[in-house]
């Protein structure tokens, strides 16, 4: 069989043999149900109890404030409708997130709009980033909350959410922030750092896919978004993912005792696909220069259309993903693309690689030596791409 | 995307692809915004297209589609790929998914818009024979927020 190089860790990871091995007790002989008064309930309430102190050791957070949910979007849908439902009533109902936020805050807020919330979406500046100033002027009297992505899924910008949570924090308003591309990769500690709520998901550090967390500062009051039992302090109901809670707390302790070594090599491989592609005549790197995920290079390459780049990727042995309108069965390209100032016809030859540690310099080696065969060969029957070039002429 | 493995077959291997420099007729559809141009070249001799190229800006369905469609009229006569529709593009694919359907009826209307070209180097009025062309965003059914935006102007 021909070897996948695996280049969409943005997407999902693979979870390691550890952390599956740390999984696979609590499907097996300690299957308890952790709510149980017996032993085997106890032993299974106890592996959340430890997975929900190491995660919280994490991020910097205690350990009450560490709730399970089944992943980064269920997160941000509890963040965001539980804290403006609540505030409504004290008649803040205005919300503030930005114009690269992903979907699953985008939609929340489009939601909440529809029911009557008012909603500003601040514009990020050409690298991706929103500036605190811009954040000041928008907030209201009536301003319930803010929600800023803490690093882009897609361009790999990471905001300077210290300063962003600083103006939330002089104004009194809770700040909120989609740190799913973010926990395991950067640093973080929610005290320092002055924020209110953070949406983790599991798989986006080699844990399991369906488990994620919410860190709710002491305090904060949000309304339930699931009811049932007395679960996660009678928070969010349902019985919890005892292995996938396990796994995630595993995962995301190897991501953040490894953090520095890893995105050491993680740049060094990036640095050299950025290097390397910026060659490629008319291209473009997407987002900051620096302030980006260690694993993340996002390009453009004009004259060209990302679905069709990344079948041929896929030909070639290579899975990647692309903010081409194609690959999300919409006819328009990539919100976070068009936000920072990208036309859509360039955005929509778009392609983001996005590393892990399972990923090697030899992989590097072998996708250069294949990308700009297949964006010459996609330039040559585009109509497009003949305009461009006797535009430059 | 769940494509067939024909459409597959003609995006990793397109028929008819570059250009053809003495054509009878060019037509170009599509709009960049959308993210799609098609553009064909046809050669005509005796009412027959004896050759058909082309050159495609778009995504995996864009490419198969404008190879399929260049593979069902080398050969016909002018009034046989007049009427090939983009459901006979589709079908001869294998099917395309619901989001992909406007690839096929921008490669239709790329044949007609040649076609319009080569009536019009005749001295003809091509929307006699060949009708009206939705040379842009039409295509799209719904339409994109871009081609939306364009047509409202």
């Amino acid at each position: 069989m021909k070897k996948i190089i695996y280049f969409d860790n943005a997407a999902t990871t693979n979870v390691t043999p550890k952390v599956l091995e740390s999984m696979l007790p609590f499907y097996k002989d300690n299957f308890g149900n952790p709510s149980s008064i017996y032993s085997l309930g106890r032993d299974a309430y106890k592996a959340i109890d430890k997975a929900r102190e190491d995660i919280a050791k994490c991020i910097g957070a205690d350990k009450n404030e560490i709730y399970f949910t089944s992943g980064g979007s269920e997160s941000d849908n509890w963040a965001i409708k539980g804290v403006a439902y609540t505030l409504a009533k004290t008649g803040k109902n205005h919300i503030i997130t930005s114009k690269i936020e992903h979907h699953a805050v985008l939609h929340t807020v489009e939601a909440l709009f529809k029911e009557g919330f008012e909603v500003t979406y601040l514009d990020v500046d050409s690298d991706g980033l929103v500036s605190p100033e811009s954040l000041k002027n928008a907030i209201r009297e009536d301003t319930a909350l803010v929600s800023i992505i803490y690093a882009n899924n897609e361009i790999g910008t990471i905001q300077d959410i210290d300063a962003l949570a600083e103006v939330c924090k002089d104004r009194g308003v809770i700040s909120h922030t989609d740190a799913v591309q973010a926990v395991g990769h950067v640093p973080i500690n929610v005290k320092k750092q002055g924020i209110d709520l953070l949406s983790i998901s599991g798989h986006k550090f080699h844990g399991p896919k369906g488990v994620g967390a919410l860190y709710i500062k002491k305090g904060i009051k949000l309304g339930n978004l699931i009811e049932g039992g007395a679960q996660e302090n009678g928070r969010r109901a349902g019985t919890e993912n005892v292995a996938g809670i396990v796994g995630l707390s595993v995962a995301l302790q190897d991501a953040c005792d490894n953090m520095a070594k890893r995105n050491e090599q993680l740049i060094k491989m990036r640095e050299v696909l950025i290097e390397e592609l910026s060659k490629i005549d008319r291209s473009r790197l997407n987002g900051h220069r620096t302030k980006r995920l260690a694993g993340n290079v996002n390009m453009c390459f004009e004259g060209i259309e990302g679905e069709s780049l990344l079948l041929m990727l896929d030909a070639a042995g290579i899975c990647a993903s692309s903010g081409s309108a194609c690959t999300s069965g919409s006819l328009d390209p990539s919100h976070v693309l068009l936000a920072i100032g990208l036309p859509h016809e360039v955005a929509h030859g778009s392609l983001r690689l996005s590393l892990s540690d399972i990923n090697t310099p030899e992989e590097v080696e072998y996708a250069l030596s294949v990308i700009p065969s297949i964006v010459d060969k996609l330039r040559s029957m585009s109509p497009l791409w003949e305009r461009i070039i006797s535009k430059g002429k | 995307m769940n494509y067939s493995d024909k459409v597959m077959d003609h995006f990793s291997n397109p028929r008819n692809v570059g250009e053809i420099k003495d054509a009878d007729g060019i037509g170009e559809v599509g709009n960049p915004k959308c993210g799609d141009i098609m553009k064909m070249y046809i050669k005509v001799a005796d009412d027959r297209i004896i050759d058909v190229k082309f050159k495609t800006f778009g995504c995996g369905a864009a490419i198969a589609t404008s190879s399929m469609a260049t593979e069902l009229i080398k050969g016909k006569t002018i009034k046989e790929a007049l009427n090939l529709t983009n459901k006979a593009v589709m079908e001869a694919l294998d099917g395309l998914p619901p989001v992909k359907v406007h690839c096929s009826v921008l490669a239709e209307q790329a044949i007609k818009s040649a076609i319009a070209d080569y009536y019009q180097r005749q001295g003809l009025d091509p929307e006699v024979f060949v009708g009206e062309i939705l040379e842009h965003c039409d295509a799209h059914h719904g339409g994109c927020c871009a081609c939306e935006s364009i047509n409202e102007k």
